[in-house]
């Protein structure tokens, strides 16, 4: 065996190549069950690899798959370190929760002979992900963002609601124009370097900084992903399409799509511009922490007038994305460990409120707060995950949320930045004004006239969701794990591979 | 001013005009029209102005195929091509789902202006 093929491990490229070959049986198989089955098959083992992975990753740093025995500038190179070993986990974890959550959920919302075809475009939406976070080569991501983004739209068309529709074509049209930016910003890194793997991108990137054309790849860069990352104010795109797709379908994207967008504005941040002082030539901090304050605050603000649950928290996604791009605007350990560990913690919260919110919709039909009066009492186990998760949103102490903003407090501390660390609270109040809200509507209204008594949704839903909320309290209340995790991970990125 | 090896002078250049100024029309199309269809064939122009950029990218001055033969000594970059086969592909997927998609909203709304669509989505927003 050449040296080559010894440092490859084939377990990375096992992690794209199963839910990508299990997307076309899905649909030889035809039927609901079957397909439900394998792709409940595939997110499990997925999830298995990852662990393994993330074992390897924590043993030898980086993880490398050399694709067709190429080596790495000429060939595609799959490489995970210990941030994109983070994000397979999210994005895994989460696919495997929700895959059982989704076989009764699925079954009610979508056409009987359309749900083996749903869960064939779920696993391509997997595959995509996925890939984005394990590929090491600049255009092979661009394939993944589109394999993953032209899943999403179909999978968030499938939604009961006629407008499910036309907000999958908006996010069509945003989604398509920030993926061609980041080839325009590609396409101008290879015109300058000669190459397309990140890690020689790297290694050039000093000797070219100061041209023109790649101040342009940066700017196209930056802005396309910002497009897919839902940034403000470029989320326009984002509460329509979390609103009217398939309750599984919005707590698997609103809890791994971001997360995945956020990894790759790290990617471009801290490794393709790695080596240059971005910091101190652009005015990149104080742009993305604008945009971040106001994610934060105007979305929060919007957040507390919607009447549809539903898009009360698809805007909470929005601002909760302002928390995570403040802390990698901040650029220190502390920040960019607050940033990575908020990627993590706030899939778990919103998995868990959409989940939620999905099993209301589920045995009840009601989505906006009017319906869902006195619904505490008639889903007791689902409002109280719901609530738990909404604690999580505010930041509450033994929920991941607290962990998330401290660890921003005291970097916004760290670097002196008071009135910012104000801000970071203040903003919290802001969503504990909209999970009252609901609080008050579910507990404290009666219930309508005439509605049964109790409307619980069966166990293969409720489990998962309470999977999902136990998670969440237990790395709200015990952190060592994922702040190492997300320390290491900021450690990496600070200092390079 | 007019000489095509002049890589500062406006011929020199004239691929990346020809690539902004497409791709300007493509955006300015998705964002002015009304027209869902019109949306779909702005955004094509938009793609296909980066496919043209990446093609003119690829090309050396007096370059030949990428093929091996005696007496060639000078050849143009093939990978740029090769990646634009696959954003193409890409493209052709896109351009796809949106027009399915664009049937399916005439069919449930029983129009593609986006003003109309607009209008009976708010009068929803009461109800749902």
């Amino acid at each position: 065996m050449s040296g080559a093929e010894m440092t490859s491990d084939p377990w990375l490229i096992l992690l794209v190549i199963v839910p990508l070959l299990a997307a076309p049986v899905c649909v030889l198989l035809r039927s609901a069950t079957g397909a439900w089955s394998v792709a409940t098959a595939v997110a499990w083992s997925v999830f298995a690899i990852s662990l393994k992975l993330l074992d390897t990753v924590m043993d030898q740093g980086v993880v490398r798959y050399r694709i067709g025995g190429w080596d790495a500038p000429w060939g595609i190179e799959y490489r995970l370190d210990s941030v994109g070993v983070f994000v397979v986990l999210i994005v895994s974890a989460i696919a495997a929760v929700i895959l059982p959550y989704a076989k009764r959920s699925v079954e009610k919302e979508i056409r009987k002979d359309r749900i083996y075809l749903f869960y064939a475009m779920l696993l391509l939406c997997l595959t995509g992900l996925l890939g984005i976070t394990v590929t090491g080569d600049a255009f092979n991501l661009f394939v993944f963002l589109e394999i993953s983004s032209l899943s999403s739209y179909v999978l968030i068309s499938l939604g009961t609601d006629r407008r499910a529709l036309t907000a999958a074509f908006r996010y069509l049209i945003m989604g398509t124009l920030g993926a061609t930016f980041y080839i325009i910003g590609v396409g101008l890194l290879y015109q300058t370097t000669g190459t397309l793997n990140i890690a020689d991108l790297k290694t050039i990137m000093p000797a070219v900084i100061d041209t023109r054309t790649v101040h342009a790849a940066l700017a196209f860069l930056t802005v396309g992903i910002s497009l897919k990352l839902a940034l403000f104010p470029l989320h326009m795109w984002l509460p329509n399409a979390y609103t009217f797709a398939p309750g599984a379908v919005t707590a698997f994207l609103a809890s791994t799509a971001t997360k995945v967008s956020a990894y790759i504005l790290l990617r471009i941040i801290f490794t393709l511009f790695g080596d240059v002082d971005l910091f101190a030539s652009f005015p990149l901090q104080p742009i993305l922490i604008t945009m971040a304050l106001a994610a934060m605050f105007l979305a929060s603000l919007s957040a507390i007038w919607q009447e549809n649950v539903k898009r009360m928290m698809a805007y909470s996604s929005i601002a909760q994305i302002g928390y995570i791009v403040l802390g990698i605007a901040m650029a220190t350990e502390t920040g960019l460990t607050g940033g990575i560990i908020h990627m993590f913690n706030h899939a778990l919260i919103k998995g868990s409120a959409f989940m939620a919110i999905g099993a209301v919709v589920f045995s009840t039909g009601a989505v906006t707060l009017t319906q869902m009066e006195g619904i505490g009492k008639r889903m007791p186990y689902t409002m109280a995950a719901f609530v738990i998760a909404g604690l999580g949103l505010i930041g509450v102490p033994l929920t991941p949320g607290f962990i998330s903003k401290w660890q921003l407090v005291t970097a916004a501390m760290e670097l002196n930045m008071w009135p910012l660390a104000a801000l970071i609270l203040l903003s919290s109040l802001l969503a504990v004004i909209y999970v009252w809200r609901v609080f008050e509507v579910a507990y404290l209204r009666p219930a309508p006239e005439g509605a049964p008594a109790a409307q619980e949704v069966p166990l293969s839903m409720l489990l998962p969701i309470w999977v999902m909320v136990l998670a969440a309290l237990y790395f709200g209340s015990n952190a060592t794990f994922t702040l190492n995790l997300a320390h290491t991970a900021a450690l990496q990125l600070m200092g390079g591979l | 001013m007019f000489d095509w090896n002049d890589a500062s002078s406006l011929l020199g250049l004239l691929n990346y005009w020809v690539a902004i100024v497409l791709m300007m029309a493509g955006f300015y199309t998705v964002i002015a029209q009304h027209n869902l269809i019109k949306k779909v064939v702005g955004l094509n122009i938009f793609q296909v102005a980066v496919f043209v950029f990446y093609i003119s990218m690829g090309k050396v001055s007096g370059g030949s195929a990428p093929i091996l033969k005696d007496g060639i000594e000078l050849y143009s970059n093939p990978l740029p091509h090769v990646l634009i086969l696959t954003a193409i592909v890409v493209g052709v997927a896109t351009t796809a789902l949106a027009l399915a998609l664009v049937v399916r909203i005439n069919h449930s709304f029983g129009t593609i202006e986006e003003d109309e669509i607009q209008t009976i989505e708010h009068d929803e927003e009461d109800i749902a």
